[in-house]
């Protein structure tokens, strides 16, 4: 059976090419394969993000969790810590869950991010595909479209600068609100993370943020039309065109087997321990070779092999961005800092090599 | 265990009876232009019914989703698109569904595709009594359709590429549970046109097999097993009666 409605590649995007890393702030275990503390995880991801500046990688992104086993919860704080160490490596959150915080606070973080990183400041803004902080925030989860909508909206209100006057029903209004700091050089770079919902694709088209496909799970090429729905919904409300990103789970090690034979039981724990919550299926060995093969979501393996893989795929998808989120409950950071190095020296040259 | 059995118009049996009920594709009305409708949508066009879609309010808010995701579906006002359907697929989150106004499926077949899942989407006063499957509630509330609960155990990510031919080794089975034996054949026929193996369950009572938590919600098997995991299920079920 033919899969999607044309198969044709979306049209080659004019912008340039960028190969950035996530974390979502996984626990890493230590050498006796036990779990190291909230502090010392946190700790560990500066140093790796110091690290992917020091291996020429583009971006790095901190995904916000709130439970035991993801602890970055300020993700804005940790990469103020990464700025202060860096100069030229763009930072984000991947991604900031706008329905459950204050599109102002994201808003004055953020700019403040970009004022102590001298302009390298990003949010990704979306759900992810945790819940904590619907309960913890005192939010009902039922409410979550309404205040997605009205949030997004306003927060791209925020980002043009200037005095903002809104309205809505999940948040007070303002009335010709000055909102500080200001950014010294216009808006920052704000996208909307999509993991399948084509109304949140439109959603972006309308207020100009940029498009981050969140493919997790499955045949990347689903994806596609997703794309051509984002170039066409600009096209129709007269706007330019936006850059796609893609953000996908992997993990780089020598050798292929390596790779997987690192990754495969702690992707397998994580996923059996988030099942019964989450409603997912806990992922085979076949299941999870699938996955790392040429139609599934999963970049592991030797640099080359994913480096492959992110080359064919970005074309397909019409995207100039990858962020490859590295890193999964129980590997060390010795693991991860390997890994982060095999992107920044192997994997991304080798993209661009591909690509060129 | 009755109902669970296999499908009677399994690959090879299709006689004269079977090519006539073969041929009926009701025009399907997908309502839900979210993450499952528009592949719902392409995946039941594909298998050669109509296809309407809907979401609430005017369809000119989702046409360009319908022309770019679901080619030759047409956008609809839900109130048209159900009038004329004979199949309706509600592809909306659970939170929406009290809103949805019984009046308007009133006399269709209606597919429940939802789940009650409060970790993902949370505790919702309507569903969450455990006496009962969330598609006997939608069958309470829907009083005067007929529900049939399926394609609610798997992934609208994995529902296009998992369909596989008739006969196919590899072809994943899909649970089809329901009160009315009619609507339940019309249901799995449109499932075995997608490209699933329709296991059928004589009730949507029995249909809470399929629900979360389930062995089989989420997980790709075969017939065999499928029907193997389902009759394990139902054993070790001490709530069922």
């Amino acid at each position: 059976m033919t899969s999607a409605p044309s198969a044709d590649p979306v049209r080659p995007a004019a912008f340039p090419l960028v190969l950035g890393l996530d974390t979502f702030g996984d626990v890493t275990h230590d050498a006796d394969d036990r779990p190291v503390s909230h502090a010392r995880t946190i700790r560990d991801i500066v140093e790796q993000g110091v690290l992917a500046e020091q291996v020429g990688v583009d971006f790095f992104g901190i995904g916000e969790h709130h439970t035991d086993d993801f602890p970055l919860s300020a993700a804005d704080v940790v990469l103020g810590a990464i700025a202060a160490r860096t100069r030229r490596i763009r930072l984000g959150s991947a991604v900031t869950v706008l329905s459950s915080d204050d599109p102002v606070r994201v808003f004055q973080r953020y700019s403040t991010l970009d004022a102590v990183s001298g302009g390298r400041a990003e949010v990704i803004l979306g759900r992810g595909s945790s819940v904590d902080s619907f309960p913890l925030f005192g939010y009902d989860l039922a409410d979550y479209e309404q205040l997605f909508e009205e949030k997004a909206q306003l927060f791209a209100e925020l980002r043009k600068g200037g005095p903002v006057t809104w309205k809505g029903t999940m948040r007070a209004p303002l009335h010709e609100q000055d909102v500080v700091p200001h950014t010294e050089s216009g808006p920052f770079p704000a996208w909307i993370g999509v993991g399948g919902n084509p109304q949140s694709v439109i959603r972006a088209a309308r207020y100009d943020y940029a498009l981050m496909l969140a493919i997790i799970g499955g045949s990347p090429a689903r994806f596609a039309p997703f794309s051509r729905l984002f170039h066409q919904a600009r096209t129709q409300l007269g706007r330019d065109p936006l850059p796609i990103g893609v953000h996908s789970p992997g993990h780089v090690a020598a050798t292929d087997e390596q790779a997987r034979e690192e990754f495969f039981p702690r992707y397998q724990e994580v996923i059996r321990r988030v099942a019964r919550t989450r409603g997912f299926a806990v992922p085979t060995r076949e299941s999870f070779l699938r996955e790392v093969g040429p139609h599934g979501a999963l970049y592991v393996g030797s640099p080359e092999t994913v480096a492959r893989k992110i080359a064919a795929n970005l074309p397909l998808l019409g995207a100039n961005r990858f962020e490859m989120k590295y890193g999964m409950g129980g590997l060390s950071h010795g693991a991860l800092m390997s890994a982060i190095e095999l992107y920044g020296t192997r994997v991304i040259p080798r993209v661009r090599e591909l690509l060129s | 265990m009755a109902g669970m059995g296999d499908d009677d118009r399994g690959a090879g049996a299709a006689g004269p009876a079977a090519t006539t009920i073969l041929s009926s594709r009701p025009r399907t009305a997908v309502l839900g232009a979210g993450h499952t409708g528009p592949v719902l949508a392409r995946v039941a066009l594909a298998a050669g019914y109509p296809v309407s879609i809907a979401a609430s309010g005017d369809p000119a808010k989702i046409a360009l989703i319908t022309d770019v995701l679901a080619p030759g579906a047409q956008a609809r006002w839900a109130a048209d698109a159900v009038a004329d359907a004979g199949i309706v697929v509600l592809a909306i989150p659970l939170h929406r569904f009290p809103d949805l106004d019984p009046a308007l499926l009133a006399g269709k077949l209606v597919v429940d595709t939802m789940n009650y899942w409060p970790p993902v989407d949370g505790v919702q006063a309507m569903f969450d009594d455990p006496a009962y499957g969330s598609s006997e509630i939608v069958q309470r509330r829907l009083a005067r359709s007929t529900v049939v609960k399926t394609l609610n155990h798997i992934g609208y990510h994995e529902l296009e590429d998992d369909r596989r031919p008739a006969g196919a080794p590899d072809r994943r089975a899909l649970g089809v549970a329901g009160d009315d034996p009619a609507a339940v054949r019309a249901v799995a026929d449109l499932i075995d046109r997608v490209g699933y193996d329709a296991v059928r369950l004589d009730s949507l009572r029995a249909g809470r097999l399929l629900q979360p938590g389930s062995p089989v919600f989420g997980v790709p098997l075969g017939r065999t097993e499928f029907t193997r995991a389902l009759a394990r299920t139902h054993h070790t079920d001490r709530g069922s009666s």
